[in-house]
């Protein structure tokens, strides 16, 4: 799947960027000028990590009688021992004497079994963000997803799909922020309100911000979006650009226009493809699919 | 910020000073602590300001490293993306085949093919029944899929249908009308 983000389309794209007219040149939202593009996204290929069938199972500290014992497959890789290839190791919970939430699991693995089981967490209530993987095959905080109570299904945990691992689940979200910022996600307007206090909308406008302001920037969409997977260099990716719809859809924003510029590019709105992953793995019920399909109509017509 | 801050602590020196002349005990004593404090603030994480470029080369070193976590073989088999990826598939195989027969057809003079329609129809008659309707099918599926997946993503475009619900219900129409519809095709005519 590396292939598929092989220097190619980098090469083609240099290749055809001098050849283009002054008039024609259509400033990025994407990092263009943003030494990161240089540090090249494909650099180390992905890595399918050792299976568990070869790494040892870590069990249950406090074992009882009647244990309802869970198995948790989890990805592993530390910096600490870089040339060591990413593999999955299981451990063996009592769901008994666990939280009801995956991060509840995690987090008792780490206290009771394995310290070194390195993960982001921070509200355990679906507000920050921070403890967004793939849980069985699905971007999801953990904190909001349930262990499934059936036991004889091995639940696996792996970091947010494509992105850089900085440890076990931890992924780098650098590029990922360097996008958001990408988009200028604040308020402009040059014309003051006409009563001096704050600039204030109808109830009908601030309605459309609904299902916008919610996204609490996990990057669970974006990097549920295979476009995204083989794009991100240039793709800003749904979660980034729900958030440049919540900015084209305020009515108080009168740089609409400089906002449209920034995306009529192929590559930061138009990779997107419809897939519709975005909408289907977001944690808070927000429709990222939509914000784009909506982003693409208003510069069509 | 460095010469703001500067004076922010001068004066609170002055202040504290002042305060241990002028106050009593019971209220000089939190002034007395600031008085002593040593002029930098000591933390016990160290961080240090890297100037950009070099910020990049240190992100540089990093990524060298670390390994691209698994994506498209860990995620879950799902509706959307399973029939986009399908839609793009057809799509390479309905242009694809397009092509490749057109340059065929356009050599075939040269090489002495026979690619004309009344060549083809004739050997076509030939096969037995099973074989032509296997073929007809499976001509057919990439083209009712793609046109059906067509209009799936023309009303999209009008920003309908986005619900998660609507979108696996649309997706399983798609499937349904193929199958019914590539085999009509392959049975129509035989």
């Amino acid at each position: 799947m590396a292939a598929l983000r092989t220097p190619t389309s980098r090469i083609l794209l240099s290749s055809i960027r001098p050849a283009r007219s002054s008039i024609a040149i259509r400033s990025y939202a994407t990092v263009e000028l943003n030494p990161i593009r240089k540090v090249g996204e494909a650099m180390s290929a992905t890595q399918p990590p050792v299976s568990e069938k070869h790494t040892p199972t870590i069990q249950e500290p406090t074992k009882s009688e009647k244990a309802k014992t869970k198995t948790f497959h989890v990805y592993r890789w530390s910096p600490d021992t870089p040339t060591e290839k990413p593999k999955m190791q299981s451990y063996t919970l009592d769901l008994n004497k666990t939280g009801p939430m995956v991060l509840d699991a995690l987090i008792r693995i780490k206290n009771e079994v394995d310290p070194t089981l390195t993960f982001r967490r921070s509200c355990r209530e679906g507000i920050c963000g921070s403890c967004a993987m793939n849980i069985d095959g699905v971007n999801t905080l953990a904190c909001l997803c349930r262990i499934p109570t059936d036991t004889t299904h091995q639940t696996r945990i792996y970091p947010l799909p494509h992105t850089y691992v900085v440890k076990d689940l931890v992924p780098d979200l650098t590029q990922f922020y360097k996008q958001y910022k990408s988009i200028q996600p604040f308020l402009q307007r040059t014309t003051p309100s006409p009563d001096g206090r704050e600039t204030r909308q109808s109830p009908a406008d601030r309605k459309k911000l609904d299902g916008l302001y919610e996204c609490i920037l996990c990057a669970c969409c974006s990097t549920s979006c295979p476009s995204y997977w083989w794009n991100s260099e240039q793709y800003l990716g749904p979660a980034v650009l729900l958030q440049s719809y919540r900015w084209l859809a305020d009515s108080r924003d009168e740089r609409k226009e400089e906002r449209k510029a920034m995306l009529d590019n192929s590559m930061s709105l138009y990779r997107c493809h419809t897939i519709l992953n975005c909408s289907r793995t977001c944690p808070k019920g927000l429709n990222p699919g939509k914000a784009i399909a909506e982003i693409k109509k208003s510069m069509a017509f | 910020m460095i010469s703001q801050r500067f004076t922010q602590i001068s004066a609170r020196r002055v202040f504290a000073q002042r305060s241990i002349s002028l106050t009593s005990t019971r209220f000089s004593a939190p002034a007395l602590i600031t008085a002593c404090k040593p002029l930098t603030q000591s933390r016990p994480a160290a961080t240090q300001t890297v100037p950009e470029d070099e910020a990049y080369s240190i992100l540089k070193a990093q990524r060298a490293v670390r390994p691209v976590s698994p994506h498209l073989t860990i995620y879950q088999t799902q509706i959307p993306w399973t029939l986009s990826a399908l839609n793009r598939i057809t799509g390479i195989i309905l242009s694809g085949g397009f092509y490749v027969f057109g340059a065929a057809y356009l050599v075939s003079p040269l090489l002495g093919w026979h690619l004309e329609s009344s060549a083809l129809a004739a050997s076509f008659a030939e096969l037995p029944t099973a074989v032509k309707l296997l073929l007809k099918f499976g001509v057919a599926l990439p083209f009712t899929y793609h046109s059906w997946n067509g209009m799936r993503h023309l009303v999209w475009d009008s920003g309908r249908q986005f619900s998660n619900k609507m979108v696996v219900r649309s997706g399983q129409v798609v499937i349904g009308l193929t199958v019914v519809s590539s085999g009509a095709l392959a049975v129509y005519g035989l």
